[in-house]
């Protein structure tokens, strides 16, 4: 039962960090490249822009329910299982996400260094 | 890529990491905070490796926004992950803890994983993106003529 628990608070995290940073990639590419931003406009301009848009708040938002997923997800299981679990998971679902809505060219390559860095994670939490 | 770009990148993974091992470090000297009395997490900030911690932590918000603004979700991950590296070496050097060989190969896993990533092009080229980029150009060029 208490695998339940930890796999469905697994399974949130993921979800919900994969949604925010699905959301702040897409806010920031919205807002475009900060650097010539605030060479052309200054630093002012950039955090404006960055601020009025609004897949920046949701990405927070899904970032924050993220955090909290993973805190009621440490107070009911093993970290030694949640941490590493969820860390190397949402590399390969952001990878997913970023083809599908992003409309990332996710070839070969980059399929390859996802899979690397997320057993790469486990073995670092193992 | 320029190095401009590549320093935002570093930064991303050193402020990550040394955020990190501060806001542990702190929270060890803070002590555990019990349930009961949780408004107490809101004074740990009081403490000096804490507030560091958390400043480091802006800092590597800032940086990961940057990069996003400019390269692709799944370019600035992968890259970024040296932040793990980073941290077993801080664990292993600083901290003195012992690194078993499982973890090492995990460092090693993830280098390739990042070698092999940003040896591609760090951004899809997308033509409407280009578009509103050079549109928004326009509007500012025009915008700061008299």
């Amino acid at each position: 039962m208490k695998s339940v628990y930890e796999w469905g608070a697994v399974a949130a995290i993921v979800l919900t960090s994969t949604a925010g940073d699905v959301l702040l990639s897409r806010a920031m590419k919205q807002v475009g490249d900060v650097g010539q931003l605030r060479r052309r406009s200054g630093l002012q301009a950039v955090v404006g822009r960055v601020l009025r848009n609004p897949n920046f708040p949701l990405g927070i938002l899904a970032m924050a329910v993220a955090f909290y997923s993973l805190l009621f997800g440490l107070s009911w299981g093993d970290v030694s299982l949640i941490v590493p679990a969820s860390t190397s998971l949402t590399f390969v679902t952001n990878a997913l996400a970023a083809k599908i809505f992003l409309h990332e060219r996710v070839d070969q390559r980059r399929w390859v260094a996802a899979l690397l860095v997320a057993g790469g994670v486990v073995l670092l939490a193992a | 890529m320029t190095l401009r770009k590549y320093l935002v990148l570093a930064g991303v993974a050193v402020f990550a990491a040394v955020g990190d091992c501060l806001l542990s470090l702190g929270m060890k000297q803070v002590g555990t905070i019990s349930l009961h009395r949780l408004p107490e997490i809101v004074l740990t900030v009081l403490n000096p490796t804490v507030a560091l911690g958390i400043l480091l932590l802006l800092c590597f918000f800032a940086c990961y926004m940057t990069a996003l603004s400019w390269a692709d979700l799944t370019y600035v991950l992968p890259a970024t992950s040296v932040s793990y590296i980073l941290i077993t070496l801080i664990a292993r050097f600083f901290l003195h803890e012992t690194v078993s060989l499982g973890r090492w190969l995990g460092v090693a896993l993830i280098s390739i994983g990042v070698g092999f990533v940003t040896l591609g092009p760090a951004l899809t080229p997308h033509p409407r993106q280009a578009e509103s980029n050079d549109a928004l150009a326009v509007q500012f060029s025009s915008g700061a003529e008299p």
